[in-house]
């Protein structure tokens, strides 16, 4: 698998790590069910997914959307507009 | 009618004309006691420890595909009992007990081998984490053996022993540990349970979980709706989709796990081995393959096959390990999908609805747990209670943090095991 990076452009997918689905909503405050359910509970979708990745070589967090039953991916966009 | 050494004599002599279907091909009833969905090896041995422990016959294994068709026939057929915390400790101890006991049980040579698993060691700290790890198997009533690298060197001689960037100081030897002929497992279990009166459909997918006031009362699926009083799910990396279909959102993520296998090979590799500076783990099947595999390939995935980089990894350790394996050919590769948990240890319990059982999280070491899960997972369903040596396989304990199982101490997150 490769992802084409907006930056650094067509890069092998070692160089990348996955860290999550970008759907969640980190919660706010105390421990809660919400808690739980951000660290723990995933909607791990057979399809089409959004996760976060991150670029080792250049630091970079990336919102990749891919499918997971094919392997095909479908975007790769920054996590932030640069700025 | 049984497998003996006299019917396959009688079968030579009568140019195999006796053999018959082992199970049945029965349509779905509209109505059961007990609906397992999973046709796996933990479906089927659960299916089949309903029968015989509980005497409850009225129950029905529902399987999308073929029965076996998943992980229980797509992983490296490693049985072992070797782990250290509380929990995982009784647990396996308690499936390997039942391996030992399965052929004579089942009627079926299932080819459990007891070759031996040895897990090498390569610094003073892992040798102590071993040491560590083999007092909590002896402690348990299992077995282990601490060897030093000249024991070692004495069972394994064809290791890299002058390989001075991972130096093998020893190894935990846990000689009841073995392999054993995956499929047949999943075939012995599924003819048991059937033998028994249960019935095992095939090309059945569950498309939904019907719920009525908190309680299930059936499913629906490509052969019809089937009505039940209880319910199990044991679907292992599509664990996520089953239970959505009861609106349940589960601590689970799927990836996938390669495994590989080489042409046939004269017998050079007497044991299961396990590499402690890189993930790889081999063993040689009767046929004479090896059959090795090596750790995920660390993102999610439902595609059963992998890809380049992790079977990479796995060549190169295992090369550095074994040179001598540097000439076999690879003949095939495949990939399973493996239930991840957060904490790597599996959850047998009950659900938040009523009647509805949870069977998954077992991670990429479901195959040696097929007996204890099965017979656990029954013994929850019929008596609604937790089986004591599966007690600690708690749905809720990562939302309260009390009674995680981290076995290998990297801590309770998705991605970390």
């Amino acid at each position: 698998m490769r992802l084409t990076c907006p930056f650094s452009g067509d890069r092998d997918s070692r160089e990348f790590s996955v860290r999550g689905g970008a759907v969640l909503e980190r919660p706010e405050g105390e421990w809660s069910a919400e808690w739980d359910a951000y660290l723990h509970l995933r909607e791990n979708p057979a399809g089409e997914s959004r996760e976060f990745w991150y670029h080792d070589p250049t630091g970079t967090w990336l919102i990749v959307t891919r499918n997971t039953v094919t392997h095909e991916v479908l975007s790769v966009e920054p996590a932030r507009e640069p700025g | 009618m049984g497998y003996s050494g006299l019917r396959i004599i009688k079968e030579a002599l009568t140019s195999q004309r006796g053999w018959k279907p082992v199970w049945r091909d029965p349509e779905p009833k509209p109505d059961y006691d007990i609906l397992i969905i999973g046709g796996g090896g933990h479906g089927l041995a659960t299916a089949f420890y309903l029968a015989k422990e509980h005497g409850l016959t009225n129950v029905a294994v529902l399987e999308k595909g073929y029965l076996g068709g998943g992980n229980v026939g797509r992983n490296t057929t490693i049985v072992r009992a070797n782990y250290g915390l509380p929990g995982n400790s009784e647990f396996y101890s308690h499936s390997l007990k039942l391996w030992e006991g399965m052929e004579r049980e089942l009627n079926f040579n299932v080819m459990h081998s007891q070759r031996g698993v040895i897990n090498l060691f390569h610094s003073d700290g892992q040798r102590d984490a071993a040491a560590r790890r083999g007092n909590a198997m002896v402690n348990q009533g299992d077995d282990a053996i601490l060897l030093d690298r000249e024991g070692v060197r004495a069972i394994l001689p064809y290791l890299d022993f002058d390989n001075l960037r991972f130096p093998i100081y020893g190894g935990l030897y846990h000689p009841r540990g073995g392999t054993a002929r995956h499929d047949a497992v999943a075939w012995g279990y599924a003819r048991g349970a059937d033998r028994r009166g249960v019935d095992l459909i095939q090309n059945c997918e569950v498309t939904g979980i019907d719920i009525d006031n908190g309680r299930v009362t059936g499913v629906q699926t490509t052969r019809g709706a089937i009505r039940a009083k209880k319910i199990g799910i044991v679907v292992a990396g599509r664990s996520s989709q089953v239970a959505a279909l009861a609106g349940l959102r589960l601590p689970i993520e799927s990836h996938v796990l390669q495994a590989f296998v080489t042409e046939g090979l004269k017998p050079c590799l007497d044991h299961v081995v396990t590499f402690g500076m890189g993930h790889f783990y081999i063993s040689q099947s009767d046929k004479g393959g090896l059959v090795f595999g090596g750790d995920l390939d660390f993102y999610p995935s439902y595609a059963a096959r992998g890809n380049p980089p992790a079977a990479e990894h796995v060549m190169e350790a295992g090369l550095a390990l074994m040179p001598m394996i540097g000439r076999a050919k690879v003949l095939r590769s495949w990939g399973g999908i493996m239930d991840m948990s957060p904490d790597g240890s599996p959850i047998i319990d009950r659900t938040p609805v009523e009647g509805l059982y949870l069977n998954c999280g077992w991670c990429y070491g479901g195959f040696k747990a097929v007996p204890g899960s099965g017979f656990s997972f029954a013994h929850l369903i019929a008596t609604d209670r937790p089986h004591a040596p599966a007690a600690r396989y708690r749905l809720d304990r990562f939302a309260t943090g009390a009674g995680l199982m981290d076995e290998e101490g990297t801590g309770s997150q998705h991605n970390l095991h």
